[in-house]
C-alpha cells in the first residue's frame, strides 16, 4: 500500500533532487506496489525508480485502484531511462515475472508511460512476457481522466511541451552541475587577471580581477538562466547562437553600466569571454530539452565548438597581455 | 513540437511505407507529432519535428521505421 498524498519529507527530497543535492541517489525500491485497493481487474501503471516520477505518479492517482510495477532504471526518470534502454523491453518483462503480476490479476494489459515507448518495444513485450503494452499519456495528472474514459486518447495527452515553468524548473540542477566541472575558472582567471609589468598585482586583482569574475559570473548567468527563460525569444534554432545572442546581450549591459575603467582591448576581450560562455552553456542546454535531436546537437557542435575555442583563447591572451603591452 | 524548432534537414528517420501495415503505432508513441496516417499507411508529415528519440523504430512491429543519430 502506498499513500497518495505529499508528505513533508517528499516536499524536502523533491527540492533537494531539484538542487541537485541527492539527485543520483533517489530512488525507491522496484517491484509491484498497490494503490488504494486494486482487484483482479485494475490497470498496472508501469514507471521508473526515480523517486521523482514515482511521486509524481502515485501523488496524480488519489481516490483511484490501481497496481505500479516500478521498473529498475537505477534511480533515472522514465523518458532518459528509456532513452538508455534501462526503461526497456527487457526489464519490463523480468519484472512482469519477478513480480508474479500474472497470479494477481487477470487481464494480460500493462499502461507504460508513452515516453518510455523509446525503450519498449510493444510487440517485443507481447512476445516474451504473454503482457499487451497499452501507451498512456505523458503527463501523471492525466492518467486519472485517461483511465476514467476508458483509456482513450484525447487532443494533447501525446505530445510534450516545454513551458516557462518546466524551463525554469531545470535551471537550479544546472547551475550545481556547471559550478561542480567549472569553479576552478574562477580562481585561475582571478589570479591570471592580476599578471602585469610592475608589482601592483594586488589592485589589478582588485580590478581586472573583480570584473572577470563578474564577467564569467555573468555569462554563466546568462547561458543557465536567460537562454532557459528567453528560449522561445533568442532569434536562430541553433543553442550556441541563441546563447552567444543571450551573452552579447548581457555582456553589453556589463560594459555600459558598470564603470568598469577597463580599455577598449580589455573590454572587447571580456565581452568575448561572456559571449563564449553564454553560447557553450546554451549549447549544454541541447541535453536538457525534450526536443532536440542527436544529429542536430552534433551538427551544431561540429560547427560552433571550434568558433567557441579560438574566441576564448584569442579572448584571454588580450586580456592577459593587454597590461603588459599597454604598459 | 509547434512552439519550438530546431536544427532542421538533420533527423536520420526514414519510412518504408511499402513495408508499413498502417497500426498507427508510430504515431501514438510520437512525442511530437511528427506522423500521419493517409490511405491506411503511415506518412512523414513534419521530418523537422523530429528529435529521434527512436520510439517508432523500436515499436514499429514491421520494421518500416528506423532512427540511426549516430553517436548521440
Amino acid at each position: 500500500m502506498v499513500a497518495t498524498s505529499r508528505s513533508v519529507y517528499d516536499w524536502a527530497g523533491a527540492a533537494a533532487a531539484r538542487l541537485g543535492l541527492n539527485r543520483d541517489s533517489y530512488l525507491v525500491a522496484p517491484g509491484l506496489y498497490a494503490i488504494g485497493a486494486p482487484d483482479r481487474a485494475a490497470p498496472v501503471l508501469v514507471t521508473a525508480n526515480y523517486k521523482l516520477s514515482f511521486d509524481t505518479l502515485r501523488f496524480a492517482l488519489p481516490g483511484l485502484n490501481v497496481w505500479l510495477l516500478v521498473l529498475d532504471t537505477c534511480g533515472i526518470n522514465v523518458w532518459c531511462a528509456a532513452g538508455k534502454g534501462t526503461f526497456g523491453t527487457e526489464e519490463l518483462v523480468h519484472r512482469v515475472k519477478a513480480s508474479g503480476l500474472e497470479k494477481l490479476v487477470d487481464h494480460r494489459r500493462l499502461v507504460v508511460p508513452q515516453l518510455g515507448a523509446t525503450g519498449v518495444s510493444a510487440h517485443q513485450v507481447k512476445k516474451q512476457s504473454g503482457f499487451s503494452v497499452q501507451y498512456g499519456p505523458i503527463r501523471a495528472s492525466d492518467i486519472s481522466t485517461w483511465l476514467d474514459n476508458g483509456a482513450r486518447e484525447f487532443e494533447g495527452m501525446r505530445d510534450v511541451t516545454f513551458t516557462l515553468k518546466e524551463r525554469s524548473e531545470l535551471i537550479p540542477v544546472e547551475f550545481h552541475l556547471v559550478l561542480k566541472s567549472m569553479w576552478w575558472l574562477f580562481p585561475l582567471l582571478f589570479l591570471l587577471s592580476g599578471i602585469g609589468p610592475d608589482l601592483a598585482f594586488t589592485s589589478r586583482l582588485m580590478s581586472r580581477g573583480v570584473w572577470m569574475v563578474s564577467a564569467l559570473l555573468i555569462g554563466i548567468g546568462s547561458g543557465l538562466i536567460l537562454v532557459p527563460l528567453l528560449l522561445p525569444w533568442l532569434p536562430g534554432r541553433s543553442f550556441a547562437l541563441k546563447g552567444a545572442i543571450a551573452g552579447l546581450l548581457s555582456g553589453l549591459l556589463l560594459l555600459f553600466w558598470a564603470e568598469t575603467g577597463l580599455n577598449l582591448l580589455e573590454s572587447g576581450a571580456l565581452l568575448a569571454l561572456v559571449v563564449v560562455m553564454s553560447s557553450y552553456l546554451g549549447m549544454n542546454f541541447t541535453g536538457s530539452t525534450p526536443y532536440t535531436s542527436p544529429s542536430g546537437v552534433e551538427w551544431e557542435m561540429r560547427r560552433a565548438i571550434p568558433v567557441q575555442f579560438c574566441l576564448s583563447i584569442g579572448a584571454l591572451l588580450i586580456w592577459v597581455g593587454a597590461p603588459l603591452v599597454l604598459s | 513540437m509547434k512552439e519550438f524548432r530546431y536544427i532542421h534537414g538533420v533527423s536520420s528517420l526514414c519510412l518504408d511505407q511499402s513495408l508499413c501495415i498502417g497500426c498507427k503505432m508510430c504515431s501514438r508513441v510520437c512525442p511530437q507529432a511528427v506522423f500521419s496516417h493517409q490511405g491506411g499507411k503511415a506518412a512523414i508529415q513534419d521530418h523537422d519535428g523530429c528529435m529521434e528519440c527512436g520510439a517508432c523504430g523500436v515499436n514499429c512491429p514491421v520494421g518500416a521505421v528506423s532512427v540511426n543519430p549516430g553517436v548521440g
